[in-house]
């Protein structure tokens, strides 16, 4: 009951909660959904226009751009998921372990991170996935060592802040191990921020996800990535608009309800921020 | 900034670069794949093992990882960033030719979003609350949420195979074909940017001078733009710099779809092929672009606003 409240409170919330179920529904019941197998290559039916059989028609290979369009959900919302939940607990772990302990490790964290500050973060990730080779793994790898230091700066600066109350300092005179007060004290008074930060981060990380795909530095052929299925399409431009279409309408919609997910969720949790 | 700030901060500099020159070198030598052997079947025939040695010898590919890490860096300081593998010139040669079209592929882009984005955040500020700035709200929104390589694309096609103003094939740098991959940038950073705006002359507007001005029945326009434009425009100098610094390392996705013959494009072309001196000397020229810029940046502060000199 408590939930069914909330949800009613909080409407735009409960709307894009929705549509963001619906498209990780999709993404999980693809192969009931697709009309067709992506993966299939039917070769005289090369580049259709979309009809009564292939309803956004089909690829240079004849696959069906629509199942291409509904399996590149799965693609994409797995690794942006992976993507996000490896840079938020790597860089507030970090963060914690650097504002906490301070000396030696906070300094050269802290070194690392104003490293990687220092740079156009799309170029390292490029070099980085570029030189590891191209695939879906080092892709996630090459952006996570871009973007981990946003969350640790943030996690460590709210440690620091943690730390000097009294609350910390009475859990220390009574004898609290140091696993204990980070488990118990520290971490609970800052997941909120964090949580706000990584819901916030999932639109835009999965742009830079299919922007090292659409380079050829992502998801590799054959794949089904947006992405990558609009770099596939950019050869047939004059001949075949639909292949750029329906992958780039398919990005635009699920970025812009994560976007509003994390902006009411950020409304709700913390509404300091505005 | 005292010339202790100063001093300190070209220390931090020389630092990170360090620290960047190491690790990008350190990455070619992890990634999988031989140089020698890329660099002999670009040329298109099988190479023979005692070819691959020769050339490995050649290359200095034999030696420790350090020797090989000073020697390239006893290079760069002399100006010589080795051979591209790929286009066979200089490196130092190939970056500079890349530059300038990325760097007036820059400056077009950054001139177009502040046209678009300065009155829209102005007008968004001031009307806070009501449709205009509801509507720039939503199209900012918008903005974001679009990948730049799709309204590249979709820009492509309408202007170059539909209207057919441009060309599709692309590669030259004068001025008509310089608008489409401009715009799309701008389209892109624009949203951001008329955000910050808004943030900043908001800021501004609730501070105490322009309820003064108020009382005292200055004109409202008068307030804006005599007080709070002035006020407001420091940040969004920061912001900027640092727009122009990403600029010139984020133009990689508009150049490969128009073609555009600049620093991206070739990075791109650079990494497919592992052409590593070409890499490396790339990634450490956008490192020492990114912190003068920066670092201008923050000088242009002293004039900006004559209180920081008090304050130190």
């Amino acid at each position: 009951m408590k939930g069914l409240k909330f949800l009613a409170q909080h409407k735009q919330f409960t709307l894009f909660l929705i549509l963001a179920l619906a498209a990780v529904a999709v993404a999980v019941f693809a192969p009931w959904i697709a009309p067709k197998d992506p993966y299939d290559a039917v070769m005289t039916d090369s580049l259709q226009a979309p009809g009564d059989d292939y309803l956004c028609g089909t690829d240079k290979m004849g696959r069906d751009v629509l199942s291409r369009v509904i399996y590149g959900t799965r693609t994409s919302l797995i690794m942006t998921l992976c993507l996000v939940a490896v840079i938020f607990v790597l860089g507030t772990l970090v963060g914690i372990l650097a504002g906490y302990f301070g000396g030696v490790m906070d300094a050269v964290i802290m070194r690392i991170a104003d490293m990687c500050i220092s740079f156009p973060g799309l170029v390292l990730a490029i070099a980085i996935a570029g030189m590891l080779g191209p695939n879906m793994v080092n892709a996630v790898i090459a952006i996570s060592a871009v973007s981990w230091t946003k969350y640790a700066r943030l996690s460590r600066s709210m440690v620091l802040k943690i730390r000097k109350c009294q609350y910390i300092e009475a859990a220390v005179s009574t004898g609290t191990t140091t696993g204990n007060i980070l488990l118990k004290y520290v971490v609970p008074n800052m997941i909120t921020t964090m949580v706000v930060t990584a819901a916030t981060d999932m639109g835009s990380m999965m742009l830079e996800l299919a922007s090292l795909s659409f380079l050829g530095f992502g998801a590799t052929a054959p794949t089904p990535e947006w992405g990558l299925m609009l770099n596939e399409g950019r050869t047939y431009i004059a001949k075949a608009p639909w292949l750029m279409i329906y992958p780039g309408i398919a990005i635009v919609i699920v970025v812009i309800i994560f976007n509003m997910l994390g902006d009411s969720l950020r409304d709700i949790l913390d509404p300091r921020q505005e | 900034m005292s010339k202790k700030q100063m001093g300190k901060r070209f220390l931090q500099i020389l630092i990170v670069l360090m620290g960047i020159s190491f690790f990008t070198f350190g990455l070619t030598y992890l990634s999988p794949g031989d140089p020698a052997e890329i660099m002999l079947s670009e040329c298109g025939n099988l190479p023979t093992p005692e070819l691959l040695e020769q050339t490995r010898a050649e290359l200095g590919l034999d030696k420790p990882f350090l020797v090989q890490y000073t020697t390239w860096l006893k290079g760069v300081l002399t100006g010589d960033m080795g051979t591209s593998y790929s286009f066979k010139v200089p490196v130092v040669q190939k970056l500079s030719s890349c530059f300038w079209p990325t760097l007036k592929l820059a400056w077009m882009s950054l001139l177009i979003m502040v046209v678009i984005s300065i009155p829209l955040g102005i007008l968004s500020a001031v009307y806070q609350n009501q449709w205009p700035d509801y509507l720039v709200r939503a199209v900012t929104f918008l903005g974001v949420s679009v990948p730049s390589f799709w309204i590249g694309l979709i820009l492509l096609s309408i202007f170059g195979v539909t209207l057919r103003w441009v060309s599709v094939s692309g590669g030259s740098t004068d001025m008509k074909s310089l608008i489409l991959p401009a715009v799309t940038l701008a389209i892109a950073m624009s949203a951001k940017y008329t955000r910050q705006v808004r943030i900043a002359v908001l800021d501004e507007l609730r501070q105490d001078y322009v309820t003064g001005a108020r009382m005292r029945g200055a004109k409202e326009g008068t307030i804006l733009w005599k007080h709070v434009l002035p006020n407001a425009m420091l940040p969004l100098v920061t912001l900027l710099g640092l727009s122009l610094g990403s600029l010139l390392g984020g133009t990689a996705v508009v150049e490969i779809i128009y073609n555009w013959p600049g620093m991206g494009s070739m990075a791109v072309k650079a990494i497919s092929c592992r052409d590593y001196p070409l890499v490396q000397g790339y990634v450490l020229w956008i490192a020492i672009l990114y912190m003068v810029i920066n670092l201008l940046v923050d000088l242009s502060y002293n004039f900006l606003d004559p209180r920081l000199k008090e304050e130190r």
